[in-house]
């Protein structure tokens, strides 16, 4: 029965069925020109009703020259660290190692481990440990980097991480199931990195 | 459908993203000096009640604004 179903609705061809959609930044401001006429007609004295797009603040768009400086969005769950903040570079600690985010970068998602983001601003350079998070880099050098739980490098107490690395690699030892072995080993790396991090 | 070439260790053990990333950040909120340790685990505290259901109407609620920070280990 539906194996005709392909045949029968490329058939009824009448409207575009499967519309390749373009990129959100890419599409410009789209008020739609007959709804607003045939509005006018109809309520002539009140204005057409508008849509959430129309609130929202477009996007940078992509310049066609490489921008000089990169655009960071740094968000927490409960805060927003940095907000559009103009940077230099950006270094996120990325699965596949530290990445280096200068503007211009190629567009990338990119997951983070837990590891040190460093933001640079001329000579000023900000630390902070991300504990996990995403980071998606834009063709506008825009970055953002979200993340569950990011701290400055001085609010770690080493002696906890002392004690968590020995405990994690004890436990790691004596796991059963796998899953105590999965935990066990997000423990050592968590803490051997906020080791490296505060040694480094 | 190709299958993916090398999961990470977690996702092998049958744990998913964001239980990994809340264990991750749980630890990292546990390591830190004290006033942003008593800050975090006052920001994460979550309160809730629960209640069994018999017959259609819940019990007697016997957990009654149970709260607890939800650390696993």
């Amino acid at each position: 029965m539906l194996r005709q179903a392909s045949r029968l609705l490329s058939r009824s061809g009448s409207y575009k069925l499967v519309a390749a959609r373009a990129f959100s930044t890419e599409v410009p401001s789209t008020i739609d020109s007959t709804f607003v006429e045939s509005w006018k007609k109809v309520a002539p004295n009140m204005d057409p009703p508008q849509t959430p797009s129309s609130f929202m603040k477009p996007r940078p768009s992509t310049a066609s020259s490489i921008p000089t400086k990169l655009t960071v969005n740094f968000v927490l769950p409960y805060a927003s660290e940095l907000s559009g903040k103009e940077v230099d570079m950006v270094i996120i600690p990325a699965t596949t190692g530290q990445m280096g985010v200068l503007p211009g970068h190629v567009p990338t998602i990119a997951e983070l481990k837990p590891g040190i983001m460093s933001v640079h601003e001329g000579t000023d350079v900000k630390k902070y440990f991300v504990s996990s998070g995403f980071a998606f880099l834009h063709a506008n050098s825009v970055a953002d980097i979200i993340a569950v739980e990011a701290v400055p490098l001085e609010n770690i107490d080493p002696s906890q991480v002392q004690k968590g690395l020995a405990e994690f690699t004890q436990k790691l030892a004596s796991a059963a199931t796998d899953l105590e072995k999965a935990e066990a080993q997000i423990g050592v790396e968590v803490h051997s990195a906020m080791n490296a991090a505060l040694s480094g | 459908m190709a299958s993916s070439a090398a999961v990470p260790f977690w996702r092998a053990a049958g744990m998913m993203y964001i239980t990994y990333s809340n264990i991750c950040a749980n630890l990292v909120r546990k390591c830190l000096r004290e006033p942003f340790k008593a800050e975090s685990m006052n920001r994460e505290k979550v309160h809730f009640s629960l209640s069994k259901w018999a017959d259609g109407k819940p019990e007697k609620p016997g957990f009654f604004f149970f709260f607890f920070t939800l650390l696993p280990v």
